[in-house]
């Protein structure tokens, strides 16, 4: 068959699947899904380029056969839906069990997050300045007065106040988690100095708020949102310590695709961080200000730890293979 | 132009062509992002500024949102591109030529914060360098690839001349030799060119080393090649 002949026969087609690609292109097919005769429209053009390729009908028909098959991939192999059911089993259980099979990773994790903020918190109150040897002596003081009897905590404040104070968690506390996921790539090593640093700072805050008696105020606000808070900084953290793993032993297979991999499973963990971190956010911005006396703090701040604890023990269980 | 195309087989067994895109072109379509956003970051200001403290509360929210998730948005939902890298006629693809799911982008756009380490996208750069797809960290730990928009077009810079039909069908290897001595036929003195296409004496008809007849047939099946006849 000559070229013109194959030209002429197969053109129909052609501007077929041009327009039914335009129009997926343009956005416009959302409502409408992919049109019935795409795959097939598709097929028929893929066949129609191997056969030029094959004949050597000349380099321009091929060119453009390549390019309306290029967007055709596009189209066909497009995974990009969100649905509500696999939200919500990944939540249920999912999460949970991904957690439970790194459970070595988020100890090393715990480790790393919680010795240098314990040590801090014991030792500042007897020697207050190793506190001022990682944070300014300014900044400890204002993150601590706001604790003091009288301070703005114990003030109530406005709800325009909880709303901004919502935002700047939001922004704040799910960029330290998203860094310290990012730092990992770098052989865990990035992952590590966040965990440490984030330990010894909120190790340094506490220990300040001891020394200076303000802990009658401290502790009934921190409890509640910490069991979050804490808890996902160090999800996060052991998914950053899951890529840098992989760098460093990946194993039987290649580095690039043991990253790979890993990136899938981390990428999971941190999604859960990030959703404990917007549920911190409220709680911190929206309860822990509210001027409920001590004992109801420490009893619903004791429930959240509990609830977290056993979330992310227990559900979903049994574990799948 | 060979060694940055990847050649991709689609699950229909037709290979398909990817050209991996270099630090220059990203770089300036990251540029370009950042002005961009700059505009949204004052849009926002703005906005918030009218809803007194609780807007200062959104505005954070909405730079969080920015900060992070402007690339995912445009890369998952415009097509694989954002606004600077459209301009830029680049494309986030999956390895495999795929389009980029919301996971993928994810990674890659939150690793991004390692490669802006230590210093204006030092590790990133110092990656791209060293990788032969030019992935910056962010894509290898999401399998992402930067392409150019448009394939290239073989024989594009061929100049216009007479179709001439080859006497003998030529295999595609011999197409493609043909057509690359007509692209590069500027870079050469005319002797050297003449010189080149007497190699070719079977082919041209042509046997003396410095007629420059030989060269015009050539050009001139090229063209027959490219399809403009």
């Amino acid at each position: 068959m000559s070229r013109e002949i194959f030209e002429q026969r197969h053109e129909p087609q052609w501007k077929a699947l041009d327009v039914s690609l335009s129009r997926l292109e343009m956005g416009r097919g959302d409502r409408g899904g992919v049109p019935d005769d795409l795959p097939e429209l598709y097929r028929q053009v893929c066949h129609h380029l191997a056969l030029v390729r094959h004949r050597h009908y000349g380099a321009d028909l091929e060119l453009r056969l390549n390019r309306l098959v290029l967007r055709g991939h596009q189209q066909l192999y497009h995974h990009s839906a969100v649905d509500s059911a696999g939200v919500f089993a990944f939540i249920r259980s999912g999460f949970p069990r991904l957690v439970r099979r790194e459970k070595r990773l988020v100890g090393l994790s715990t480790l790393l997050f919680g010795v240098p903020l314990l040590l801090m918190t014991l030792l500042v109150p007897r020697h207050p300045e190793i506190a001022f040897s990682i944070m300014t002596p300014a900044s400890v003081e204002q993150m601590g007065q706001q604790f003091s009897p009288g301070g703005s905590l114990e003030a109530g404040r406005p709800v325009d106040s909880d709303i901004l104070m919502f935002g700047f968690y939001i922004r704040n506390n799910i960029g330290i988690a998203f860094r310290t996921f990012a730092g990992g790539i770098l052989g865990g090593v990035g992952s590590i100095f966040f965990l440490v640093y984030n330990g010894l700072a909120i190790g340094a805050v506490t220990g300040y708020v001891r020394q200076m008696g303000f802990g009658p105020q401290f502790f009934p606000f921190a409890i509640g949102h910490g069991a979050f808070e804490l808890t996902a900084i160090v999800l996060a953290g052991a998914a950053g310590l899951r890529l840098g793993l992989a760098l460093l032993a990946p194993g039987a297979l290649s580095r690039g695709r043991a990253l790979l991999l890993a990136g899938r499973t981390a990428i999971r963990i941190l999604y859960g961080a990030a959703g404990m971190l917007v549920a911190a956010a409220f709680l911190e911005a929206f309860w822990s200000p509210m001027p409920q006396p001590a004992a109801t703090k420490y009893g619903i701040g004791a429930i959240l730890w509990l609830a977290v604890f056993t979330y992310l023990t227990l559900a979903g269980r049994p574990d799948g293979p | 132009m060979l060694d940055t195309y990847r050649p991709v087989e689609t699950p229909e067994g037709v290979e398909i062509g990817l050209r991996v895109a270099g630090p220059v072109p990203r770089l300036y379509a990251a540029v370009l992002d950042l002005g961009l956003r700059f505009i949204v970051y004052i849009l926002l200001g703005i906005a918030a500024g009218t809803l007194g403290r609780g807007g200062v509360g959104l505005f954070f929210v909405g730079l969080f949102l920015v900060e992070w998730f402007y690339p995912v948005v445009f890369e998952v939902k415009r097509g694989g591109a954002t606004p600077g890298k459209r301009q830029m006629g680049l494309l986030v693809l999956q390895r495999d030529g795929t389009p980029v799911g919301w996971s993928a982008s994810v990674i890659r756009n939150l690793v991004r914060f390692a490669d802006l380490l230590p210093a204006a996208y030092g590790f990133g750069l110092g990656t791209m360098l060293v990788d032969r797809d030019f992935r910056r960290l962010g894509d290898l730990a999401a399998g992402t690839v930067v392409v150019h928009r448009e394939p290239v077009t073989p024989g594009a810079r061929v100049p216009a001349a007479a179709p001439l039909r080859p006497p003998v069908a030529l295999t595609l290897d011999e197409q493609r030799a043909v057509i690359d001595f007509a692209e590069r036929l500027g870079t050469w003195p005319p002797a050297r060119a003449a010189e080149l296409a007497a190699l070719l004496a079977p082919l041209t008809g042509v046997t003396h080393p410095q007629d420059p007849e030989g060269v015009q047939r050539l050009v001139g099946m090229a063209n027959w090649l490219l399809g403009r006849r």
